[in-house]
């Protein structure tokens, strides 16, 4: 198969500025990211269906000549399902400006609180400071090692 | 009888229509969309015998020409997995019925909670039936939409934060999909899993495990794997009782599906195995050791959640029969028991007001039928004979010492540990929300979890988590029987009967 270079860097390109903008914390940055690297990888599509040829008409052109459909239909549920998570995604971003005057994608409140328990290294409040009933938690393999910090 | 393939999807699209349609009548939407269910559930289980007894079925959709249209194949590994995930979409929906009318309106806006259950059920057993990765992406799409807005029910403060992580990270994976299925159509040529197996063996090396390792990581995302995990935890929790019941049960278990389904059709000589099973290991570890920490009743049991998936990890990556079907089994034994684990934390909810451990107090004495339900799933979550859990574990375990491998071995011990801090996490919340009194600081405050504290449980709810609790139990009994189907499903996919069933020709 011969591979159209343009169209692969096109795609690349895209899909690249999609992840930098993915990696933002911004939603509507996010939105713009998720719609670049959705568009890159539609054009991926065209990769995959080779040289363009003629309309896939069954009648009008040789089998050989045509074009192939089926990476067509598929880029066109893609954009289908884009289109709708796109819709979704801005009504988030605004439902998010206004509860909360912004559209930043938030820390887990719960996660921090946990973080700051081991950071001040205190045991949570359920755990039990007498002692007993406590089960000697010696998982054996050390798996200290395996979660890290 | 291959007729009745397509209508576990078609029934509730259908019915979901239906019921969108009469939105403002309460009552019957709620005929409706039990009628439908109930209906598949029925179909599910013709399916699932039909198939035991007369190996895969398969249809073709809009009469194309055979290799070219959409193809869609019920065996048993998809026909079981179909069952269970029918029955146990029904018997939440009854569950979310159960609620008082004022916590339906707040927690589950009726008109648009049904239309949006269904299309998820119909997004699951699409993934489930189809025997095409291009359709398998669009009942992904279908299940994750209506997540998406089963997630943000409401649109509250904590619902929109949970939410927009969990449709980035989705949307993400979405996309990688796609990226994947363009790399393997430009590699082959085709997207129908049976004809990607015939002609993926054939591909380059590199080429192959190019595809392997996208789809892998695709499904990862979806079953939440450990380094892909982070998600879960933190979006899963804020969603009403109903809802994460659903979603813990189901969409990581459709990962589960898809990784089994990939790697033993399209890559059975896979070179993966090892790699797979590290992350097993790890997935299992970092999991229960999050569940282990915190202090919040559903954050534990999503961290239990994605510990466990581990053990079905464990299983596939073995790659032999054995360790596939307890892998299998574990798949069913577990979206029955997550499912109804979380069922009843929206009950102790209800009951003691919060989810929280240190707020929780005195239970077993406000109500000794919630201990009950809550401990004989917890048990068997953890893996304690005679339950279901044992039977799987006991299987996984047997697996992996028949393997004989030092990283079976690893996974062996690892699971074992994994299984009894599993226990752990689970006698904390049983000792600390049932056992010790009510804590003193909620006892004396006025605060809202205060006043919330001593709702009754409705009839209809204690009703239907039991017979969740039933179905769990009634596992462990036809245990004999279920772990030979699920044998007979693991060699069948060993043996190549899916791509014979599909492709009986064996087109080149």
């Amino acid at each position: 198969m011969v591979v159209n270079l343009t169209l692969v860097l096109i795609s690349s390109v895209l899909i690249a500025a999609g992840v930098y903008l993915l990696l933002e914390r911004s939603l509507t940055r996010i939105l713009v990211g998720v719609l670049l690297m959705s568009n890159g990888v539609n054009v991926l599509y065209l990769v995959a269906a080779g040289p363009a040829g003629r309309a896939p008409l069954i009648g009008l052109f040789e089998a050989d000549e045509m074009s192939d459909a089926l990476p067509m239909a598929m880029v066109l549920t893609a954009i289908v399902i884009t289109l709708a998570s796109t819709a979704f995604m801005l009504t988030m971003a605004y439902r998010s400006f206004q509860l909360h005057g912004h559209d930043e994608v938030q820390d887990d409140v719960e996660d921090a609180q946990i973080r700051r328990l081991a950071e001040a290294d205190e045991a949570s409040e359920s755990f039990d400071e007498s002692g007993d009933g406590t089960p000697d938690e010696d998982p054996g393999d050390d798996p200290a090692e395996v979660v890290g910090e | 009888m291959i007729n009745l393939i397509p209508l576990p999807v078609l029934l509730p699209l259908l019915g979901a229509g239906l019921t969108l349609a009469m939105g403002r009548r309460a009552r019957a939407q709620r005929y409706v969309s039990t009628a439908t269910l109930g209906v598949t559930v029925v179909i599910a289980a013709m399916l699932a015998w039909h198939t035991d007894q007369y190996g895969p079925q398969n249809i073709w959709l809009g009469s194309w020409p055979e290799p070219v249209g959409i193809v869609m194949v019920a065996d048993r590994l998809s026909s079981l997995m179909l069952l269970v995930s029918t029955v146990v979409a029904l018997v939440v929906l009854l569950f979310s019925m159960g609620q008082d009318q004022d916590e339906r309106r707040r927690e589950t806006p009726l008109s648009i909670y049904h239309p949006t259950f269904l299309i998820l059920s119909a997004g699951v057993s699409n993934a489930f039936l189809t025997g095409d990765l291009f359709n398998l992406f669009v009942g992904f799409e279908m299940l994750l939409f209506a997540s998406y807005v089963l997630l943000t029910l409401g649109g509250t403060s904590d619902r929109v934060r949970a939410g927009t992580t969990y449709v980035v990270v989705n949307l993400l994976s979405s996309l990688l999909f796609l990226m994947a299925i363009a790399v393997a159509y430009a590699a082959t040529g085709t997207v129908n899993i049976a004809l990607l197996a015939i002609r993926v063996a054939e591909l380059p090396d590199t080429v192959q495990t190019i595809i392997q390792l996208l789809l892998l990581t695709v499904f990862g995302i979806k079953a939440a794997v450990f380094p892909l995990s982070a998600w879960l935890p933190d979006s899963y929790p804020t969603a009403p009782a109903p809802v994460t019941a659903v979603f813990a049960g189901l969409l990581t278990k459709v990962g589960v599906y898809a990784i089994i389904r990939t790697q033993t059709v399209i890559f059975p000589d896979s070179s993966f195995s090892e790699p797979l099973m590290v992350l097993s290991l790890l997935t299992m570890l970092v999991g229960i050791l999050g569940a282990v920490a915190q202090s919040e009743i559903k954050r534990m049991l999503s961290f239990t959640l994605v510990s466990h998936i581990g053990y079905m990890l464990f299983g596939v990556s073995l790659a032999t029969v054995s360790g596939l079907a307890g892998a299998i089994f574990y798949t069913a034994h577990h979206i029955t028991i997550q499912t109804t684990l979380f069922l009843v934390t929206g009950l102790i909810e209800r009951r003691g007001g919060s989810t929280s451990l240190n707020e929780l107090g005195g239970l077993a004495a406000m109500s000794p039928v919630l201990g009950v339900l809550f401990f004989v799933p917890a048990m068997n979550l953890a893996g304690i004979p005679p339950f279901s859990g044992f039977i799987g574990k006991l299987g996984l375990l047997q697996a992996g010492v028949e393997a004989g491998t030092v990283l079976a071995y690893a996974l062996v011990a690892a699971s074992i540990i994994t299984s009894l801090l599993t226990l752990f996490a689970m006698a904390k919340v049983w000792n600390r929300a049932f056992w010790r009194g009510v804590p003193d600081q909620v006892a004396g405050r006025p605060g809202a979890s205060a006043r919330a504290r001593g709702r009754r449980m409705p009839k209809g709810m204690v009703v239907t988590a039991a017979t969740l609790v039933a179905i769990g139990i009634s596992l462990s009994v036809v245990a004999g029987p279920l772990y030979g189907f699920t044998t007979r499903a693991a060699s069948d996919t060993y043996a190549g009967h899916y791509v014979q069933a599909v492709l009986p020709e064996g087109i080149e």
